[in-house]
């Protein structure tokens, strides 16, 4: 499985060329199965539930579809005993700086879960409100479409989550490295991010007047 | 249809300052003059035959057709004769916006009234606090609702993002939190005396 | 400033009083407590906007002195979407998938609303199904929303069963909701002159046993709530609001009528034929958290029978207006006859307009008073929607209802009010 760091910061360089790189083994592939299953099966979210998709992690935290039976036991109110961040719902400009500041506190390692289309394209709302994406704000790694996503879907984007976590590896030390923003508060170059949140399909007809 | 009878009284009463009524699809309504809206507003709350006790909303509407006056928009209504009444102000664009504010006479005028200064940039004469409601206080793009601010707002996704990111969590306080938090340094300088400058009245 | 209060919490089930009631429960406020001789400084804390107590991504600075609020501020717009600025670029019928994602625990209520609304101001009358149907949508959201309410105000204050009860009865009800829309939360129920669809074969039967199996689950709640000492005491005589406070705020819906001003908008400014079904509406006395409790448990029971009212008089019929204008022809004619193609391509293309005028039609949601406001320029693309939301102005009045009450009461208030953030922020 491709070991490609989320954010879009493409392929990793060649093994030999990266410093601190273990070539793998039987002893570290070992030991990242241990890792990789432990960290895979009990993978705490940071419910980061802001409009309709959260209603629908609710439900799938309830009983009929059950979260727990997949590890997600616990749901960490707080960001620094969690995993995962499931950024459930539509992120408007005024909840961007919380949501950096929320994954900005969680301890490695953790992953990204952006849930609906909201929050991984801004969905319908293609106006001066809203982050077209918070994959522009915070690296997601992976991304669950639906308006909101069934429970189903949102289980399917977890089993995603858990395979994709069984295919790192502890040795390499470009993995789990923090994406900080700079100094502009940005973490994506900003052509980067007026790329990502141009309009797409029926968004581009929106200005149309009657 | 028949206007609610208030129209007719309103106009004994006020004159001139009730500029124009009609009613449209059912529903009473009646401009009247900003100068003299507290008064007129405050004698429908209190005269015991009109009794408007109930404010449902405040809201401003500015319309596709430039030449038309932007409205602020009352909605009332009296439980107790179960009638209801909407009164508007109609703002000439090329004047400043600014009404009086009702705070005092119904207090969930509070909210409403800021959303429509955040929204349309209305100011309200007397308002205890008129910071930005569902934008943040230092957001600078312009009033949303306006018709001359595009839909997907004036900067770049990208200088839209980097604004947002870079607003302090704890700028957008009222002048109270701030006594509190001796977080006034982060406000910019106009925004600081503003708020200095708000009668510091209850509205409970 | 307010005075330190102790609570004292009837551990025992308290009795009945001579009406049937439980008694309640003094608390007393005991002015003497605490130590003279600590001299402590308030303290500022934020609650939120992430915050699994708050309901959304609402934000409270709260100073506290101990544990006693002495001031809360609310801050919102966390979740200011645009959505009324994105009206004015909609069509109608375009609009009808926004309102589902306002107030997102009640969809089809919201899509009914709005649709109400343009309907008037395009001067449409709904044929007889249409109207039936969408009382069973707006009453069947009405007891989903409360469910939620029940639910997340139940784990707020400590009782987490409650809360996978009440979702598991939401899971049954949106088995209903799917079968006749095809989604669970964002609906798009309705069509300016009528609805998307019809219900299925047999829905009508599936709702009427829902309906006679979900009192059950509400009356094991209240064996568990209704007289729970623990419940009492954290609810009563907590978060009260006067009727003359409420009116003052313009508060609306359970919590309006909780503080005891008997006005709901299906009874005062009917709509939908409400005027013809026999049901009752709870009105509070106190105006705290157990009232609030009271009422909504009430609604639910008070929405069942209005559904089997419904159930009992759902016409046949189209439910669709017959005008083609406004509905969009079926796809059969719209293949074959030249006449419904322009039809289709007119709706589709340039939206149906709506003559110059304005509405204002308040309805009534679960969480309030919902208006709908509507201006139009004779366009197909109104020129002002706006939307009177009833949490806005509900949750406004937390500081009102919560300074001076402990901070564990103010989520419990916070819990009460009823809030959906996507409404209140839009």
């Amino acid at each position: 499985m491709e070991l490609t760091p989320p954010g879009g910061r493409g392929m990793p360089a060649p093994p030999d060329a990266r410093s601190g790189f273990v070539s793998p083994n039987w002893l570290t592939t070992r030991l990242d199965d241990l890792v990789n299953w432990s960290r895979a099966n009990s993978l705490w979210p940071m419910a980061f539930g802001t409009a309709c998709c959260a209603i629908e992690f609710m439900a799938t935290a309830a009983s009929r579809f059950d979260l727990a039976r997949f590890g997600m036991e616990r749901v960490a109110y707080s960001p620094r005993q969690a995993d995962v961040l499931i950024c459930a719902g539509r992120l408007p400009f005024k909840l961007a700086p919380v949501i950096r500041r929320v994954w900005d506190q969680m301890p490695q390692p953790k992953w990204c879960i952006s849930m609906g289309a909201c929050a991984s394209t801004g969905g319908i709302f293609d106006n001066y409100a809203m982050v077209q994406g918070i994959d522009t704000i915070v690296p997601v790694d992976v991304y669950v479409p639906g308006c909101p996503p069934r429970p189903e879907g949102l289980l399917y984007g977890i089993l995603m989550l858990q395979k994709k976590i069984k295919g790192e590896t502890l040795f390499d030390p470009e993995l789990r490295v923090e994406q900080l923003a700079d100094e502009r508060g940005l973490f994506l170059e900003p052509t980067t991010v007026d790329e990502l949140s141009e309009p797409f399909g029926n968004s581009v007809h929106q200005t149309r007047s009657a | 249809m028949t206007p609610n009878p208030s129209v007719a009284t309103l106009r004994a009463r006020f004159g001139a300052s009730v500029v124009r009524s009609a009613v449209v699809l059912g529903d009473t309504i009646v401009v009247v003059a900003a100068d003299r809206s507290h008064e007129i507003l405050a004698w429908l709350r209190d005269d015991p035959d009109e009794r408007y006790d109930y404010l449902v909303d405040v809201t401003a509407v500015e319309y596709r057709d430039r030449e038309l006056p932007l409205e602020v928009v009352y909605q009332l209504r009296s439980l107790p004769r179960n009638a209801c009444l909407r009164v508007k102000i109609a703002l000439a664009k090329d004047a400043d916006l600014v009404v009086d504010s009702v705070v005092d006479l119904w207090p969930g005028a509070n909210w409403l009234e800021r959303e429509v200064w955040d929204m349309f940039g209305v100011r309200f004469r007397g308002h205890p606090d008129l910071r930005r409601l569902l934008m943040w206080e230092t957001y600078d793009e312009g009033h949303p609702l306006r018709k001359d601010f595009p839909l997907r707002g004036r900067f770049s996704r990208s200088e839209q993002v980097r604004r947002a990111l870079g607003a302090d969590l704890r700028a957008h306080y009222s002048l109270e939190e701030l006594s509190i938090a001796e977080a006034a340094a982060a406000l910019p300088a106009d925004l600081r005396a503003r708020l200095a400058a708000a009668p510091p009245t209850d509205p409970r | 400033m307010a005075a330190k209060r102790t609570l004292e919490l009837a551990l025992a089930t308290p009795g009945l009083d001579a009406e049937g009631r439980p008694a309640r429960i003094p608390l007393v406020a005991d002015a003497s407590a605490g130590e003279p001789d600590l001299r402590t400084d308030h303290m500022l804390i934020n609650i939120g906007p992430q915050h699994p107590a708050t309901h959304g991504v609402l934000r409270l600075v709260v100073e506290l002195d101990g544990e006693v609020v002495v001031r809360v501020i609310p801050h919102i717009g966390y979740l200011h979407s645009g959505f009324e600025k994105l009206g004015e670029y909609r069509h109608y019928n375009q609009i009808i998938p926004l309102t589902d994602r306002t107030d997102y625990l009640s969809a089809p209520a919201n899509n009914v609303a709005f649709a109400l609304a343009a309907e008037r101001l395009m001067g449409i009358e709904i044929t007889p199904r249409c109207t039936v149907l969408r009382v069973i949508a707006c009453e069947l959201s009405r007891i989903i929303s409360h469910l939620v309410w029940a639910g997340t105000t139940a784990i707020d204050i400590g009782a987490f069963t409650v809360f996978l009860w009440m979702f598991q009865e939401r899971e049954r009800a949106y088995n209903l909701i799917e079968a006749w829309t095809g989604a669970r939360l964002t609906t798009s129920l309705t069509r300016v002159g009528g609805l998307m669809a019809d219900v299925p074969d047999g829905w009508a039967e599936r709702l009427r046993e829902w309906c006679v199996r979900f009192p059950k689950t509400l009356d094991e709640v209240d064996r568990m709530l209704l007289r729970n000492g623990i419940w009492l005491g954290r609810t009563q005589d907590v978060g009260v609001m006067s009727a003359a406070d409420a009116i003052a705020y313009s508060l609306s819906g359970p919590m309006l009528r909780a503080s005891g001003v008997a006005f709901d908008v299906r009874k005062d400014q009917p709509y939908l034929g409400y005027e013809t079904y026999d049901f009752e509406v709870p009105v509070g006395e106190r105006g705290d958290v157990y009232d609030r409790y009271l009422v909504r448990m009430e609604e639910m029971r008070q929405s069942v029978r209005i559904l089997l009212q419904a159930l009992d008089r759902l016409p046949d019929g189209p439910i669709n207006v017959n005008d083609p204008r406004v509905i969009l022809p079926p796809k059969r004619s719209a293949m074959s006859d030249m006449e419904s193609m322009i039809h289709h391509f007119k709706q589709i293309m340039e939206g149906v307009p709506a003559p110059v005028g304005e509405v204002y039609f308040p309805v009534e949601n679960p969480k309030g008073e919902l208006g709908t406001y509507l201006v139009s320029d004779g366009s197909a693309k109104p020129v002002r929607w706006r939307i009177r939301p009833p949490s806005f102005l509900n949750i406004a009045a937390l500081p009102k209802m919560a300074e001076g009450h402990l901070l564990s009461d103010l989520i419990a208030i916070n819990a009460s009010v009823d809030i959906v953030m996507g409404e209140i922020d839009r």
